[in-house]
């Protein structure tokens, strides 16, 4: 355990000390052996693109073996966690802003600046804000991006046709907290009873719901509603934090996220959203395959899942226009970061470099499951999208007219994430007011103090 | 003891019992060495976290009775305790009667090994498997089980996500699972039962029912004690089921302590925190253990 860790720093150290001394930390190639790295990521739709990428990276690096491994998100972190104790993490793993503040407050990452400034790599290819992520509050680099994400509205067209709404409605939605506008008027339009009745007729019946206007999927895991709320939240003027990256202080007692909770709620109230209980289990994207949902709020990622669905025909349409006059989207980046106690850092550094290059995003773009995070790679995703007829404006624009906010980055997510889930579902089942987060929110921020 | 004159000293070992000893020795070090290293140290390490402030990946730092005193105002810490109870009653107070019975039935009724090994099918599926099994045949909007509640005129329920059905229908998945094993357990135990007895029994016009409670009943304590203790610790540490299926979901409802530990150690890593808590589980299921050997009276039979 001590002997890990002081390997870790002692790497650390040796990583930060300058340029002049990397290729002393290094071992392995030099004997003129090959070297064998691990590369772990959770998504098995990109595995694909990422194993081209590896293995293009190894004909132009034949003293270097990529090992792809793919494990699956609801174990990911807990395995890289007991990698980092018993030695046997992977040397680079694709990371994620919820969790790499726990990472990094440990030194368990290595730091990348000696690195950039020896090659000398430009930051600025990558779409603004990116890169900027995964700087740590102690200045230093953790990790290069590697794509983005932002939350759209996935829709059945055939049931959007049923209730006379076009895409273009679709796309022109307008919400507010009050009575949720539009927004709510279209939801309660693709919401339809047991015997056919719609959600905005006379005589619905909310007990008895067979396709919901909106489904809500929570998870277990603390996201801050990315796919769920914080797009109403956000166009509600809300921010999670004072400052961000890095805030210190959270604003769940603010009105303008309890007031957006609250219509968020009110739409189960309504039958038009299911209950709590009546969510858990399948996942949203096979309940909206099964026709129990007309529309569902989701990530970019999961385009390939619902436009691939056989039987039923899925648009997209951008998150509403709330009451700041603009949409909203939360702005997810992930990148791949070095762990620290790796036996090969120079190495491990190729591949990074090599995964945050034109290269290799523009082969990530090709496979378009993911935006890369390089500008002209994702808009190579965008055009492959087009190609079969997708159209991905709704997560694009989000980038292009600057209306996404970032990923709340702060530091103890898991204790967050500990007070926050048990805290929502409790507001969304009707156990407490929407007013409860206000003890929530002070005993988060207690967690600074 | 020495005695003096030609009389042996009884109580020097005879040569044939030491080579024995070395034997036994060398026989019980894999287990001996396995107690050591994975129950022995771990426990002694465990209690020495359990005085630290922790995160696993850097030194522990001694903290006192600090986790001990968080842990005594921790409403989450109390609610799982609660929440575990709740499972081990509903569980074992299922599993035990419906295991009871299958056994009875298998004992009196039929020597098919084919039946026998049927009823321990769901035990050998793993535990991860079966969960995500029941977790989709009970889903809410899609599962096979509210189609069949459906068919028959009843409201759908979300088995898994309703926060007053959740900890039920785990633990009933559990019975599932284990009612065979647990069976086959107390099959055993009744095979101990003499023959002798039921023909008396039925010689002397005794029913089926009376039999059962008169005679196989008080017969059966001595390994109905042994599995009690056996299915009630096991029991107290559910985690699988609810690590896959409802992560301590809806609200709390499911948060079992061992989840609640494993909470705090991976996801918050309090890895001291979650020792205390785990110390206080074992002195919890020690402190069972004890007490149900004792009641039920394990070490004696009617059998004589």
């Amino acid at each position: 355990m001590t002997h890990t860790l002081r390997r870790a720093r002692a790497l650390a150290a040796c990583a930060t000390a300058g340029a002049l001394t990397l290729t002393a930390c290094g071992t392995g190639a030099a004997d003129g052996g090959s070297t064998t790295l691990t590369y772990w990521l959770w998504d098995a739709s990109q595995q694909p693109g990422y194993q081209e990428c590896a293995d293009d990276f190894e004909a132009a690096n034949p003293d270097i073996d990529i090992r792809v491994e793919q494990r699956g998100w609801d174990f990911y972190w807990t395995g890289l966690t007991l990698g980092l104790v018993s030695e046997s993490a992977p040397d680079v793993f694709t990371d994620h802003l919820n969790y790499y503040p726990e990472y990094v407050t440990r030194d368990l990452l290595l730091p990348l600046d000696a690195f950039v400034e020896r090659d000398d790599l430009p930051m600025d290819i990558y779409e603004e804000g990116l890169a900027d992520l995964w700087v740590g509050q102690d200045g230093n680099r953790y990790g290069l991006p590697k794509d983005w994400d932002a939350i759209g509205v996935f829709f059945n067209r055939a049931m959007a046709d049923e209730a006379g709404l076009t895409q273009d409605e679709l796309s022109s939605l307008e919400w507010n907290p009050r009575d949720g506008g539009t927004y709510e008027d279209a939801i309660a339009r693709l919401t339809v009873d047991a015997n056919g009745v719609r959600g905005d007729e006379p005589g619905f019946d909310k007990g008895n719901v067979r396709t919901y206007g909106l489904w809500m999927s929570l998870s277990p895991t603390w996201n801050h509603g990315q796919g769920q709320w914080s797009m109403y939240a956000a166009a509600n003027g809300w921010q999670p934090t004072d400052q961000n990256p890095w805030g210190t202080e959270f604003a769940f007692d603010d009105p303008r996220f309890q007031e957006t909770i609250a219509w968020y709620k009110g739409l189960i109230d309504k039958g038009y959203m299911p209950s709590l209980a009546a969510q858990e289990g399948v996942a949203s994207a096979d309940q909206f395959a099964a026709g129990n949902a007309a529309m569902v709020t989701d990530g970019s990622w999961m385009t390939g899942t619902y436009l691939g669905l056989e039987n039923v025909e899925a648009g997209i349409a951008p998150t509403p226009i709330g009451p700041t006059g603009e949409r909203a989207s939360m702005f997810n980046g992930l990148a791949d970061s070095i762990f620290a106690g790796t036996d090969h850092p120079e190495e491990a550094w190729q591949w990074v470099k090599y995964l945050a290059s034109p290269a290799c995003q523009r082969v990530i773009g090709e496979h378009h499951v993911v935006f890369p995070a390089i500008t002209e790679a994702w808009e190579i995703a965008q055009e492959r999208y087009a190609d079969e007829g997708v159209d991905v404006t709704a997560f694009t624009d989000h980038v292009e007219n600057g209306t996404t906010f970032l990923f709340p980055i702060a530091e103890n997510p898991g204790a967050i994430g500990s007070l926050l889930v048990p805290a929502f579902e409790a507001v969304i089942s009707g156990q407490q007011p929407v007013e409860s987060f206000t003890d929530v929110n002070e005993e988060i921020n207690a967690l600074f103090e | 003891m020495a005695v003096a004159g030609g009389i042996p000293r009884r109580n020097e070992t005879p040569r044939w019992r030491r080579k024995e000893t070395g034997v036994a020795l060398v026989f019980l070090a894999p287990a001996l060495l396995g107690f050591l290293a994975f129950y022995a140290w771990p426990t002694l390490r465990g209690l020495y976290l359990s005085f630290t402030d922790y995160d696993l990946l850097s030194a522990p730092e001694f903290s006192g009775l600090d986790n001990y005193r968080r842990l005594a105002e921790d409403d989450v810490f109390w609610n799982s305790l609660w929440v575990t109870l709740k499972y081990v009653l509903i569980n074992i107070g299922v599993q035990t009667v419906v295991a009871l019975g299958l056994a009875v039935l298998i004992h009196r009724l039929t020597r098919s090994t084919v039946i026998r090994g049927i009823l321990l099918l769901p035990y050998l599926i793993s535990n991860v498997v079966v969960a995500l099994v029941w977790y989709w045949m009970a889903d809410f909007n899609l599962g096979i089980v509210n189609e069949a509640l459906g068919w028959v005129g009843f409201d759908a329920i979300s088995f898994f996500g309703d926060p007053d059905w959740a900890v039920p229908t785990i633990a009933l998945v559990n019975v599932w699972r284990h009612m065979g094993y647990t069976a086959l357990l107390i099959f055993a135990g009744l095979q101990t039962i003499n023959r002798d007895v039921y023909e008396a029994a039925a010689v002397d016009g005794a029913g089926e029912a009376r039999i059962f409670f008169r005679i196989t009943l008080p017969l059966l304590r001595p390994v109905l004690a042994l599995v009690l203790v056996l299915t009630v610790i096991g029991s107290w540490q559910i985690f699988d089921t609810v690590a896959v299926t409802t992560q301590g979901g809806p609200v709390d409802s499911t948060r079992v302590i061992q989840y609640y530990i494993f909470d705090q150690a991976f996801t918050s890593f309090d890895f001291g925190y979650a020792s205390a808590i785990a110390v206080v589980l074992f002195l919890i299921l020690a402190g069972i253990a004890f007490a149900q050997l004792k009641l039920l009276r394990a070490g004696e039979s009617d059998q004589s």
